[in-house]
């Protein structure tokens, strides 16, 4: 069974604090990492790839040259190969655009049974790019995936949303993107760092080893433009009522009434 | 020769590796078995999983085949979570595995090597005698030959890893004879546990590492084959030296990673901790504690990977091994004492992972040479 596995580098949002005048990440000083459920995502394909007889599992990304560090983190989980697409030409680009330039990259790879992805990022959180991605390739999609199993070329997704459980079954190749529950990612082997940095190459693919249609990548290849960031802001106008305890209750409860906050 | 500062990012990943292992798997239940004093198997041999034994053996022993510094960093970040795991690992490298590879012959290697790199085994490493500590050469344990064999008669104290349920044995230092100038010869022995005269008992009531196991070792008339000979005989003083001078590079690790531990939760504290009416750590006796600890470790961290750079590249580092191990473990009391300080007292509470600090910090300025030792191997490097 051959595996894809999109990942993505992204700040590592504990760490990260806004500034309150421009609205913009401050970047520095903070760390990037894999984003988590990509993490999740590697570790179900690596699991995958062990019940089944051979196979590989490669990991892709799109980013600037220094989500290279993010690939050498998925080798060292032992992941078998890493592509890291990257071109001055992709910058802006929204969803569409990268899931775009990802199916390209796909296409390139050719010979794949699943596609994991993520369900989402910890900075976009959009959850867009696998949804897309499936459609650029025509594949068959399941989502939010807590558990997948693998009969012959029968997959079968199960995901949780609320108190719905879904149960998909969907032949490959497909796409999946999986959830933080699906399992718990291993810890990374001394060794296979070792082996990550010496014996495995991370491979660099740009614009002009993709066969695109240049109006669809990049900023030009992107129908949504992020306008404004800003901090939602909390504060409230409070309301101060300086009455004896049993009279504020009621005003309390006129005043939720009123609001409709609560029906009797 | 270029100076350079920038460390390469496979090292910044085996930081990453073992960090992300000891928040996760070892942080949870360090206060429980240091307060149980209780040896736990499953952690090593989780750290044996991931890799963390035999990390500077060569793949076709059955280790992972890092360098040194790799390894020292594995221990600085197991460190900064628990001093006692950390032993465990560090003696279990530094004493138990790296004599076997570095000395021993290739059946022994393809015997012990395997299974002690995978933490599916441990070996102790038995040198400090009742009467011989920092002076070696009170040891009176000894081993005659007796045809193909040895009989060893003796005692050993403060092993580390020597009476746990995975130890596979102990690698002891004995005298086997005289030299010409009528200074004893040494060899070291790998005798295992079970062995028939070898008895073992585990050491309790520790007052620091308490989640590490630490044993005296008994040889009543044991016998063992001349193949449990480390090496050649008389080699085992020059084995015993080159040991603890890889040893010393461990232990100073342990008190970086101590330090580290200790400082990230006071600066964690003081920025939380409110008196008269803001955090401490904007008040100056607060605030330049924490530079003080800031400025320690990086001195420190600096001293000894530059004693890992001498070693990796062949070059003498017995002096700057001292150095190291001595500078490291009293920044690591320093800085542990600073930080229950800035704790106040709450830092003296088991809830705070400060107040273990302190404690582990403690053995770090005795165990494999002393800090007055250290000093002696300083000023004789020095031509004192």
């Amino acid at each position: 069974m051959n595996i894809i596995v999109t990942v993505k580098q992204v700040p590592d949002t504990h760490e990260v604090k806004i500034d309150p005048k421009t609205g913009a990440l401050i970047r520095e000083g903070v760390p990037s990492i894999i984003n988590p459920e990509d993490k999740n995502a590697i570790e179900e394909a690596l699991r995958l790839k062990k019940s089944s007889d051979d196979g590989e599992v490669t990991v892709l990304s799109m980013g600037p040259l220094q989500a290279e560090s993010t690939l050498r983190e998925a080798l060292s989980m032992g992941v078998d190969r890493a592509i890291l697409v990257s071109d001055r030409a992709f910058a802006g680009a929204d969803t569409l655009a990268t899931s775009y330039t990802l199916s390209m990259a796909i296409k390139k790879i050719e010979r794949y049974d699943l596609i994991l992805c993520g369900s989402q990022t910890i900075d976009g959180e959009t959850g867009q790019v696998g949804p897309q991605l499936a459609e650029w390739l025509d594949l068959p999609q399941a989502t939010h995936a807590e558990e997948i199993n693998i009969q012959g070329n029968l997959v079968t997704v199960k995901s949780n949303f609320d108190s719905v459980t879904r149960v998909m079954e969907m032949k490959t190749p497909a796409l999946i993107t999986v959830s933080n529950r699906i399992n718990k990612p291993r810890y990374k082997h001394m060794n296979k760092v070792l082996r990550a940095y010496r014996d495995k190459a991370v491979v660099t693919w740009s614009k002009e080893d993709l066969k695109l249609n240049p109006i669809r990548i990049g900023l030009n290849g992107s129908p949504t433009w992020v306008r404004k960031t800003f901090v939602h802001s909390h504060s409230r106008d409070g309301i101060v009522v300086e009455k004896p305890a049993a009279n504020c209750a009621e005003d309390i409860l006129d005043f939720i009434l009123e609001k409709a906050l609560l029906k009797l | 020769m270029k100076l350079c500062y920038q460390m390469d990012e496979k090292y910044e990943m085996i930081r990453m590796a073992a960090r992300e292992f000891a928040e996760g798997e070892i942080k949870p239940v360090a206060g429980e078995l240091d307060e149980k004093e209780e040896f736990s198997v499953s952690l090593t041999q989780q750290m044996g999983d991931i890799g963390l034994f035999g990390m500077t053996v060569p793949e076709e022993h059955g280790g992972q085949g890092l360098d040194y510094i790799s390894y020292i960093i594995a221990v600085e970040e197991i460190a900064r979570v628990d001093g006692s795991q950390a032993a465990t690992l560090a003696a279990g490298n530094s004493l138990g595995i790296d004599p076997i590879d570095k000395f021993g012959s290739e059946s022994q290697c393809r015997k012990y090597l395997p299974d002690l790199c995978q933490g599916k085994t441990l070996m102790g490493f038995g040198l400090t005698e009742p009467n011989a500590g920092s002076d070696a050469g009170a040891t009176s344990t000894t081993a005659v030959k007796e045809g193909d064999s040895w009989v060893i008669n003796g005692r050993k104290t403060m092993t580390t890893n020597a009476n746990t349920p995975i130890t596979k044995g102990s690698i002891v230092q004995a005298i086997t004879g005289a030299r010409p100038d009528g200074k004893p010869d040494y060899t070291c022995f790998i005798v295992e546990n079970g062995t028939p005269g070898f008895t073992l008992n585990t050491m309790k009531r520790k007052f620091m590492w308490r989640g590490s196991n630490t044993a005296e070792l008994f040889f009543n008339n044991c016998r063992v084959s001349n193949d449990a000979v480390l090496g050649n005989p008389g080699d085992g003083f020059k084995q015993m030296l080159a040991t603890l001078d890889g040893g010393r590079l461990s232990i100073g690790a342990m008190g970086i990673g101590c330090a580290q531990g200790a400082y990230e939760a006071a600066l964690r504290y003081s920025k939380e901790r409110i008196q008269f009416g803001r955090p401490i750590c904007k008040q100056q006796a607060i605030a330049f504690k924490l530079a003080d600890m800031e400025l320690k470790i990086e001195l420190a961290r600096n001293l000894l990977y530059k004693a890992c750079w001498l070693a990796e590249n062949k070059r003498p580092f017995g002096k700057e091994a001292a150095m190291s191990k001595l500078y490291c473990s009293e920044i690591a009391r320093e800085v542990a004492d600073e930080a229950v300080q800035i704790h106040g007292g709450y830092g003296l509470f088991k809830d705070y992972d400060v107040e273990r600090f302190y404690r582990d910090q403690r053995l770090l300025q005795i165990g494999e040479g002393t800090s007055e030792i250290l000093r002696i191997v300083i000023s004789r490097a020095i031509g004192c």
